[in-house]
């Protein structure tokens, strides 16, 4: 193949490649390192008023936690006839997709030298709720499909950053979770 | 000849064209072995596949270390029964020491070095081993087949053969390689209303530029890519075969194909519930990286073809269309009567008794290169070269490793006898 000239060029999106790339070569060696479990805490407040909180998760091996406590309040608006005290649910999983997918192009994009300038994404979900009001049981509760677009400004060509959203698709936890099929057991003390 | 067991060098496991090819190589450095071989000469070509198959690659490309293809049409495909021909007349061309009909059913290593390899027919004693027993000893089926209703019938792309085995009624074809657009076609040509479940995929044309697709990756040395210079071999040694057939007429493959042929595309079977298969939703993006790989690899090829003066302009393919998402379907509704599971194959190393298999059983190797002194495994994907699955590709990987095991021989050597003069 032809030689090619060195470009040498500084990318920082803040993404600390070397320990990612650490993490998968140590995690491939000791693969009992890499399960981790995710958990959240949600107390009830008032109507559909609800705080859930996130701090401590398991992973390589032992309990870890967040530096700080994180909460998230979800609630209903007004229309609902409720006091909008947060976002709805199906809209913290419009941001858990924006997040994960939104992380993955930052991380893709250090990985192959692409320095983002700003990087935005708009989602939409549709949804019927005829579904979740039980009008008609052929209407499905969950969102009829999730639309997200974004706009990326980057040092890269139109085909190098359609890339970057593709591998961070592939990539993405949130992504297979809502593509996929994921069991669900509910139980109570 | 070898007429009955017993000590020999080096065994070579297989005697299909990477374990002939490898044969050649140690008797070029004259290193004494014996092929062993369950059935005939190429014998998963005559016993495990589909009656239209094809090779992937065309005539001219087809050749082995002293052996090249000569015939009436240079950028035909093989047949089946031509491949098992021409693999046979390898094997009879460099006299490889083969011994058909001989099952191994157990190789273990002798304390002190070298292996016992137990066969059907008879132990043999070896201070080398070389496996060259295939990739695609069995079918891999997912695990969400357990969930499939009685009434659907299962088949795979190991016992599949053609349409006629087929009951009539609609038919899954669950992974879109080679082997799933191949089987969608031919039974959607057949009469079958067909579904292809797509996970991810690689889409090629089979024509570029008005040359065969391997032409120009032959040409610009892509197919020459080494196992020790791409960046993450454990993906490239896991990609599905490209969306290709060894057709004369040199058809485009592609989803885009299927569906003008009436093949309806749904996402990868992620699950089956209450009797109903779930697809993904992720489709749309399995196509685009597909799509976008492609466009990658056309603009490498255009490069190499502008350094090596080639004039004109490398075309363009229209991006895979993607129909309305399917996430569903009910199998109590009648529409498919078949699932035909084209997604994948691995080897079978149950008579490997050797501790080198990795957690996914699998060898643990360095281009072909065992982590066991003495034992050696080859005609793997991406072994040590992009090539190394294809027919061309076997003859680089064999010499190498005839190399490294004619030095491994020699040190055991030296080092007995540094025994024995100590």
């Amino acid at each position: 193949m032809a030689t090619q000239q060195a470009q040498v060029r500084t990318v920082d999106n803040g993404v600390n490649v070397e320990a990612l790339l650490g993490a998968r070569e140590a995690l491939t060696a000791a693969p009992e390192g890499a399960k981790f479990t995710w958990r959240a805490t949600c107390n009830w407040i008032n109507g559909t008023h609800s705080a859930t909180t996130v701090r401590g998760f398991f992973g390589l091996g032992e309990e870890q936690s967040h530096r700080t406590e994180f909460r998230f309040d979800a609630d209903h608006p007004e229309i609902f006839a409720s006091e909008d005290n947060g976002a709805t649910p199906v809209e913290i999983v419009l941001a858990g997709l924006a997040g994960c997918l939104t992380a993955g192009i930052a991380a893709v994009a250090q990985n192959r030298n692409i320095q983002l300038r700003s990087v935005k994404a708009t989602l939409e979900g549709g949804m019927d709720l005829q579904g979740i009001l039980g009008i008609d049981s052929d209407v499905r509760n969950g969102f009829d499909g999730i639309k997200v677009r974004y706009e990326i400004d980057a040092d890269a060509s139109k085909e190098e950053i359609e890339a970057l959203v593709a591998q961070s698709q592939k990539r993405s936890a949130v992504y297979d979770i809502i593509t996929n099929p994921t069991a669900v057991t509910v139980t109570v003390a | 000849m070898f007429e009955r067991a017993g000590r020999v060098d080096v065994v070579v496991i297989g005697a299909g064209h990477s374990g002939l090819a490898v044969s050649h190589c140690l008797a070029a450095r004259s290193i004494e072995h014996v092929v062993l071989e369950r059935g005939g000469v190429a014998n998963s070509w005559r016993r495990e596949r589909w009656d239209s198959l094809r090779l992937l690659t065309p005539n001219w490309l087809s050749r082995l270390p002293g052996y090249a293809w000569t015939g009436p049409d240079p950028d035909g495909y093989m047949s089946v029964h031509e491949v098992v021909s021409f693999i046979a007349g390898y094997a009879s061309v460099i006299r490889a020491p083969v011994l058909t009909g001989t099952t191994v059913t157990r190789v273990e290593p002798l304390p002190g070095g070298g292996f016992l390899v137990v066969t059907d027919r008879g132990p043999w004693r070896c201070r080398a081993l070389v496996v060259a027993s295939g990739a695609a000893n069995l079918p891999v089926v997912p695990a969400v087949s357990a969930g499939i209703p009685r009434r659907i019938r299962q088949l795979t792309a190991h016992e599949y053969r053609n349409p006629g085995q087929l009951e009539p009624g609609g038919v899954l074809v669950v992974g879109a390689s080679a082997t799933g657009v191949q089987l969608a076609d031919e039974i959607r040509r057949a009469g079958h209303e067909v579904m292809l479940a797509v996970g991810e995929h690689v889409r090629l044309p089979r024509v570029y530029r008005g040359r065969d697709i391997q032409w120009w990756m032959h040409a610009a040395g892509i197919l020459d890519d080494r196992y020790d210079q791409v960046d993450d071999l454990q993906r490239v040694r896991r990609l599905p075969s490209p969306q290709l057939v060894g057709a004369r007429e040199r058809v485009l493959m592609d989803l885009n194909a299927l569906s003008d042929r009436g093949v309806r595309l749904v996402g990868r079977l992620a699950g089956v519930r209450d009797g109903r298969l779930l697809f993904s939703g992720s489709l749309a993006n399995v196509c685009a990286l597909a799509d976008l790989k492609m466009q990658r690899l056309l603009a490498t090829l255009d490069e190499w073809a502008k350094r090596n003066g080639f004039g004109g302009e490398g075309e363009r393919f229209p991006a895979t269309r993607v129909p309305r998402p399917q996430l569903e379907l009910d199998l109590g509704g009648g529409a498919i009567r078949t699932i035909l599971w084209a997604t994948g194959y691995r080897p079978d190393y149950a008579w490997l008794a050797v501790p080198v298999l990795d957690r996914k059983g699998m060898i643990r190797h360095d281009g072909g290169i065992a982590d066991w002194p003495g034992l050696y495994v080859t005609g793997l994907p991406f072994l040590r070269r992009r090539k190394s699955s294809f027919i061309h590709g076997a003859g680089d990987d064999a010499h190498d490793i005839a190399a490294h095991l004619a030095h491994y021989l020699s040190g055991v050597a030296r080092t007995a006898a540094a025994r024995k003069a100590g």
